[in-house]
């Protein structure tokens, strides 16, 4: 008889989602998905509403990483206004982006993963969570909670909210950075920089002790995007979007925000909300890829950061050409909180950061704009149609989680096949299966956003598997 | 007629004022610092009791009237802040909310709205009937302002100010009740309308209704204090 194992909610995620497995007779795993169950509507509710107010109400898509939104949906409006944004107010970016990621990278390494790697995948359930990390190991999870503060409280600084600050508008930003808020910045790096050395350390200690999980969570061959610079170093706000293949070579590069929709579509499965982000090129779902912390240290020659490029060249050593297991993401996002604040460092140094210009404005000068950035999950693209008065006519956003889509749906599937044997399973397999897809740390809230277009089938089945009724809205 | 005559002593709330015949119940709260609360009144344009916010008790009638256009009389006693007016005035405020789509976290006038204080301070803690949600339109047509219909209150203050200061009455009100909308000329597009560019509009509408076009976020704070001593400085013309 066949048996559907349902894991819902998945948990220690950003959104709702769920899992299904589909045991055949014999109780071998025929097949697993992981479904985002919940629908937003941001594309579709925007229209009709000046553009300049897209940043405002986009960031509202997700409270953790708002800024990512409010950066490519500003720069969206500003491909629409056809402006150049002031030199000050792209380095005022680029640190509230970095800031960011450091925040949410911490939540998603301490507070989600954390208790998995820590305290092991067959903790007791009820204990398997931040606080029982911060009752074992009182040193990380306090590291963890200050690192997920120093990135808030530059966000806070900045844009004067924690949460989906209104500081970053089309053109730039409202206001320029004073002295007193460089100074009070400047003096809580080094405690940031003590708390990623102590989670680096800690990782690499106990990373051996998973290559079992190293071995199936999502590890297979796969192409790989994201934003580099033009000399090969890693970039979260500018530059452009490389594509490489699992053996590393570039498939194509250079790819900006307006050639975007040429380069990548947008596939549709029936058991998921989310879309299926793939190249175009090769098709679906040949062209799938991955994003995010993963894909970055693989495509990235370089940081550009001192400390960063050695544990980038460490990272680089995990295998011969790109790191291929998803389980290495969470090693990738220590490196690149390391590289943020780097970087954050780097940008308060630089002379010009308190210069009082930073904002351009100008009216509608393009009908259509897009615009591109690295969310701590991967690339994000928001791309706009306008009429001549600047009404939003039409929307579409490409959110990591959608591109990550096709990968953690085949590392459910792998990690399934691999433990669930003989229609046999425990909690602590299950929570492997559901680890997985928190190794790629999806938001499945900015996912979600389509309205609409979402075919949906339901499909009723008898106890041997046959299909009795079938019903598809399309 | 004697300066006597014109002096009538009236009660509000137990506590005994003289006011000028003629002056507004609302007037001689305010210049005895009894609080009334407000929203199409503005200090500068003639009043017409649309939002029902100053609804005051007389003594001796069990009708409520709006102390905006009430005169006052001789030995009336007047409550302002009574639980019958409290329940109408938050009864008032969630129907203006559950009307439109006021979305604050994302309006340009969040934190500087009168509508949203005035929430806050009657105690509007959540909307208990159904939102209306209508699909109204923005309209972005004119060079430097945006209406969003969305946000609008129907208190008529961009009308007045319009007609009365500006004299260039290009907004007026179109349909009836439910189905009203503010509109400019003969319901054409603000930017092709007859408006003369002043701005005052913007300025008076209590809410993010009305707005100037660079503004983003929650970053419009209104100055509607420039009527009143326009009306000065003209009259002393």
């Amino acid at each position: 008889m066949s048996q559907t194992i349902t894991i819902d909610p998945v948990t220690r995620l950003e959104g709702h989602g769920k899992i299904t497995i589909q045991l055949n007779g014999q109780g071998e795993v025929e097949d697993a998905h992981f479904h985002v169950t919940q629908v937003r509507g941001f594309e579709k509710f925007s229209e009709g509403r000046p553009y300049y107010e897209m940043p405002g109400l986009m960031a509202r898509i997700c409270g953790i990483c708002p800024v990512s939104h409010l950066i490519a949906s500003a720069k969206a409006c500003e491909a629409i206004m056809s402006v150049r944004i002031p030199p000050t107010a792209a380095l005022l970016r680029r640190m509230l982006n970095l800031a960011q990621m450091v925040q949410s990278h911490a939540l998603s390494f301490f507070y989600l993963a954390s208790p998995d790697l820590l305290l092991g995948m067959e903790f007791d359930p009820k204990l398997r969570n931040i606080l029982g990390v911060a009752a074992a190991k009182p040193e990380l999870g306090r590291a963890g909670v200050a690192l997920r503060r120093f990135g808030q409280h530059i966000i806070e600084l900045l844009g004067s909210k924690r949460v989906h600050p209104g500081w970053v508008v089309p053109g730039g930003v409202t206001e320029p950075l004073s002295g007193a808020k460089r100074d009070e910045i400047l003096t809580i790096l080094p405690e940031a920089y003590a708390n990623i050395g102590l989670a680096l350390a800690a990782y690499k200690q106990i990373a051996d002790r998973f290559q079992p999980e190293i071995d199936v969570f999502a590890n297979f061959p796969s192409n790989f995007m994201a934003l580099v610079n033009e000399d090969g170093s890693i970039e979260f706000n500018t530059g452009a979007l490389r594509l490489i293949d699992a053996q590393g070579a570039i498939i194509e590069d250079g790819i900006t925000a307006s050639q975007y929709a040429e380069a990548i579509g947008e596939a549709v499965e029936p058991y998921s909300y989310t879309k299926f982000a793939y190249y175009k090129p090769l098709g679906y779902p040949q062209g799938s890829y991955r994003v995010g912390p993963l894909a970055r240290l693989n495509i990235a020659k370089s940081m550009g950061t001192p400390r960063a490029e050695k544990e980038l060249v460490e990272f680089k050593q995990l295998a011969s050409g790109p790191v291929l297991s998803s389980f290495h993401y969470h090693h990738a996002r220590l490196v690149e909180i390391l590289y943020g604040i780097e970087k954050i460092e780097d940008i308060l140094n630089d002379p010009g950061i308190l210069d009082k210009q930073v904002r351009a404005t100008a009216g509608v000068n393009r009908l259509e704009g897009a615009g591109q950035a690295e969310a701590p999950r991967g690339v994000l693209h928001h791309h706009y149609k306008v009429d001549e008065n600047g009404k939003m006519l039409w929307a579409n956003l490409v959110i990591a989680t959608g591109q990550n889509n096709k990968a953690m749906n085949q590392g459910v599937l792998q990690a399934a096949r691999h433990y669930v044997k003989d229609g046999k399973f425990t909690e602590g397999i299950l929570n492997r299966v559901e680890a997985v897809v928190r190794a790629f740390d999806p938001c499945l809230s900015c996912s979600s956003h389509a309205f609409g277009q979402m075919p949906l089938a339901i499909s009723l089945l008898s106890s041997n598997g046959d299909v009795i009724d079938r019903v598809v809205r399309s | 007629m004697s300066v006597e005559a014109d002096v009538k002593t009236l009660i509000i709330d137990e506590q005994e004022v003289s006011a000028r015949a003629g002056q507004t119940i609302l007037q001689v709260a305010r210049e005895n610092d009894i609080y009334i609360p407000t929203l199409c009144h503005l200090d500068g344009l003639s009043d017409v009791g649309a939002c029902r916010l100053c609804l005051i008790e007389i003594k001796g009638g069990n009708k409520l009237v709006p102390a905006c256009v009430a005169t006052v009389q001789e030995g009336m006693e007047v409550s302002t802040d009574t639980e019958r007016l409290r329940k109408h005035r938050r009864t008032i405020l969630e129907l203006l909310f559950a009307e439109r789509n006021h979305i604050c976290s994302v309006c340009v006038s969040n934190g500087h709205c009168e509508l949203q204080t005035l929430a806050q301070e009657q105690g509007v803690t959540h909307v208990r009937f159904p939102y209306r949600n209508p699909n109204l339109p923005v309209d972005a047509s004119h060079e430097r302002f945006t209406a969003d219909h969305n946000r609008c209150i129907l208190c008529t203050r961009c009308v007045r100010v319009c007609a009365e200061i500006e004299g260039a009455h290009v907004w007026d009100v179109m349909g009836r009740g439910i189905n009203s909308m503010i509109i400019t000329d003969l319901h054409e597009d603000w930017g092709a309308s007859s408006c003369t560019r002043c701005g005052k509009c913007v300025q008076v509408c209590p809410t993010g209704a009305l707005f100037d076009k660079s503004k983003i976020g929650s970053d419009h704070p209104k100055y509607p204090d420039f009527l009143p001593y326009l009306n000065l400085m003209r009259e002393a013309q």
